[in-house]
């Protein structure tokens, strides 16, 4: 069972997985820090991502890759509309109220989904979909690779964007503490947007770096949305770091527990954890005391 | 004592419902609206009372449902002690969970994420062991018996429902009166305020959870017999979970009526766009999520505070 042979190439698949794990996570991790809501529509945005990049190469036959330059602005647009014009004013002063709404949201959106598009399973097919690199003896697929490289550099890119800009900044500065900044002259309700526009927006890189090697139907951000919640919790509520790297480890946990307890058991490891942090350690594992 | 005599009104009303409507279709949808406002209520005790919301309290059913199928298919237990039984599990697993959960201190989102864990660690779980039929169900052997709690008339199945749910309706309007439920108010409004002034929120809470996880379990109970399959989809998936919140905050939380309200108004929305639009896959739940937004952007009380003054409508309690 523990043959290297066999673990080591389970290990490399459950990194390059858990990158892309890493990537939702953190535009789940981001809303939280800034707006303190769990967004429970994240999957069902992905979903939404991952049909246009579907939609842009069937209609358009524009490759997933090439779809960088459009879905990521789309779904940021997107995400800053539901915030202003939807969820921010959904509160009435109960965080339960907007944990509702984004439930209430991804319900439409999937179900919407369903009617529309019918749940039947859709690929996207490229030339290089199939073809393999090296890593040290262990081959993995090309797209999983870029995919790898890609949700590094969108994670470095965020955080570059987070402490340089002016921008990043102020979100920060209202995720610490919103009173003192709407006193110094931040328009939160637009930060707050913003926020939300840049988590969604990142989705749409997820969508555009999964697609060559995975599938999409509407029930498609089940499977990832409870795997980002178990990052954002594992990696810490709000923490980038944290969501990098609790992304690796889930991805290795579900690639190793599959090779060992078979792929429906293995899914058991990332709830275990789950329930285990949140038990034990809710700040997470580089996170604050919420 | 008014309330009461409303509530015991409403439900001998009910009660002749299988004797006027002679129709199977909409004896179903009768069935179907009860069942709701069962599992509403169920919810309402916990998420509109206790102010815990949780997010997967489809978990309670399905071990309910599960535990009367799986001790009647592999033990030979009759379903009528598997009731006792289903609603023990129930209560059981819900302690059990908010034991865990309520010692950590997790509240509001993150105990939305963990109920929502556990019905999925237990669709997991019943997807991988044989004696829950893996994923390809359970099925409960035919024998329209009222000693199997079977029954050939449709209208019997009616009766049992509405007798669960009356029982659990009755016990929000003990609650409604009682120390118990005054202290499940004290802590949805002021956990820290509610622990300052001597009440134990721990112990309030795993009432609540107690309270509510036996009428899942029940109505968990009432599902297998009536359908005679369970799968684990349909046991811990998210179908159940959102109606038991839907139907609460669609009639307003905390309050005795609202459940009941809620079913009436959601299953006629649904009857109505399923005539209108016909069956199509996920329409009725595109329908139940448009309901959720619209009802939290501009009626977050619910439709319960349409019929009480504003004044009084924080309490609820206005017997």
């Amino acid at each position: 069972m523990l043959n290297p042979t066999i673990l080591w190439p389970a290990i490399l698949n459950g990194v390059t997985t858990g990158a892309l794990y890493a990537l939702i996570a953190l535009g789940l991790t981001l809303i939280y820090g800034v707006l303190h809501i769990i967004n429970f529509a994240h999957g069902a945005l992905l979903m939404v991502a991952l049909y246009i990049v579907y939609f842009l190469f069937r209609l358009f036959g524009l490759a997933p890759y090439l779809s960088l330059a459009i879905v990521p602005p789309v779904m940021f647009a997107l995400g800053y509309a539901l915030q202003r014009g939807v969820i921010g004013r959904a509160g009435h002063g109960r965080d339960e109220n907007i944990l509702l709404v984004t439930l209430g949201l991804s319900i439409v959106i999937e179900n919407l989904a369903l009617m529309l598009f019918s749940s039947d399973t859709q690929t996207v097919e490229t030339a290089y979909g199939f073809s393999t690199v090296s890593v040290l003896g262990a081959f993995i697929p090309v797209p999983k690779a870029v995919a790898f490289v890609g949700a590094v550099v969108t994670a470095l890119a965020l955080w570059a964007f987070m402490s340089r800009t002016d921008l990043g900044r102020a979100i920060r500065a209202v995720a610490k503490e919103r009173k003192g900044a709407r006193l110094v002259g931040i328009d939160v309700d637009h930060v707050y947007a913003m926020s939300f526009g840049i988590g969604v927006g990142v989705l749409g890189i997820a969508a555009c770096l999964l697609m060559p090697s995975y599938y999409v139907t509407p029930q498609v951000g089940h499977g990832f949305i409870l795997i980002a919640f178990t990052i954002v919790v594992l990696g810490g509520m709000g923490s980038f770091l944290g969501a990098l790297i609790g992304g690796i480890v889930i991805g290795v946990v579900e690639a190793v527990g599959g090779l060992m307890l078979g792929e429906s058991l293995g899914q058991i490891g990332i709830f275990a954890i789950f329930i285990l942090i949140l038990l034990f350690r809710p700040q997470g594992l580089l996170g604050h005391r919420a | 004592m008014k309330r009461l005599f409303l509530l015991l009104a409403l439900f001998a009303a009910m009660a002749l419902v299988p004797l006027v409507v002679r129709s199977e279709f909409w004896l179903n949808v009768c069935i179907l609206t009860v069942f709701s406002a069962l599992i509403g209520q169920a919810w309402n005790i916990l998420g509109g009372y206790a102010g815990q919301f949780s997010f997967g309290h489809a978990l309670f059913f399905g071990v309910g449902a599960y535990a009367v199928a799986v001790l009647q298919v592999h033990l030979g237990v009759n379903p009528w002690i598997g009731l006792i039984l289903g609603a023990a599990f129930g209560a059981g697993v819900a302690v059990a969970v908010g034991w865990l959960t309520f010692r950590y201190g997790l509240r509001g989102s993150y105990f939305a994420l963990v109920t929502l864990a556990f019905a999925e660690v237990f669709r997991i779980l019943a997807n991988s062991t044989p004696w829950t039929g893996a994923g390809e169900g359970i099925m409960i052997k035919l024998s329209p018996r009222p000693s199997m709690m079977q029954f050939k008339d449709l209208g019997h199945y009616y009766w049992l429902l509405l007798a669960m749910t009356l029982a659990c309706y009755l016990t929000v309007w003990w609650l409604d009166r009682s120390r118990l439920g005054a202290r499940m108010l004290a802590v949805r409004d002021n956990e820290d305020a509610a622990a300052a002034i001597g009440v134990d929120a721990f112990a309030v809470k795993l009432q609540a959870m107690a309270l509510s996880g036996l009428f899942m379990g029940l109505a968990g109970v009432f599902y297998a017999q009536r359908y005679l399959y369970l799968d684990p989809g349909i046991a811990f998936g998210p179908t159940e979970s959102v109606e038991a919140l839907l139907v609460a905050i669609v009639g307003g939380i905390g309050t005795l009526f609202g459940p009941l309200m809620g079913a009436v108004v959601l299953h006629a929305l649904s009857e109505g766009a399923q005539v209108a639009l016909g069956s199509l896959p996920g329409a009725n739940m595109v329908i139940y999520g448009t309901v959720l937004v619209l009802m939290v952007l501009f009626m977050p009380r619910g439709l319960a505070s349409l019929t009480r003054p504003r004044s009084r409508r924080k309490g609820g309690r206005d017997a």
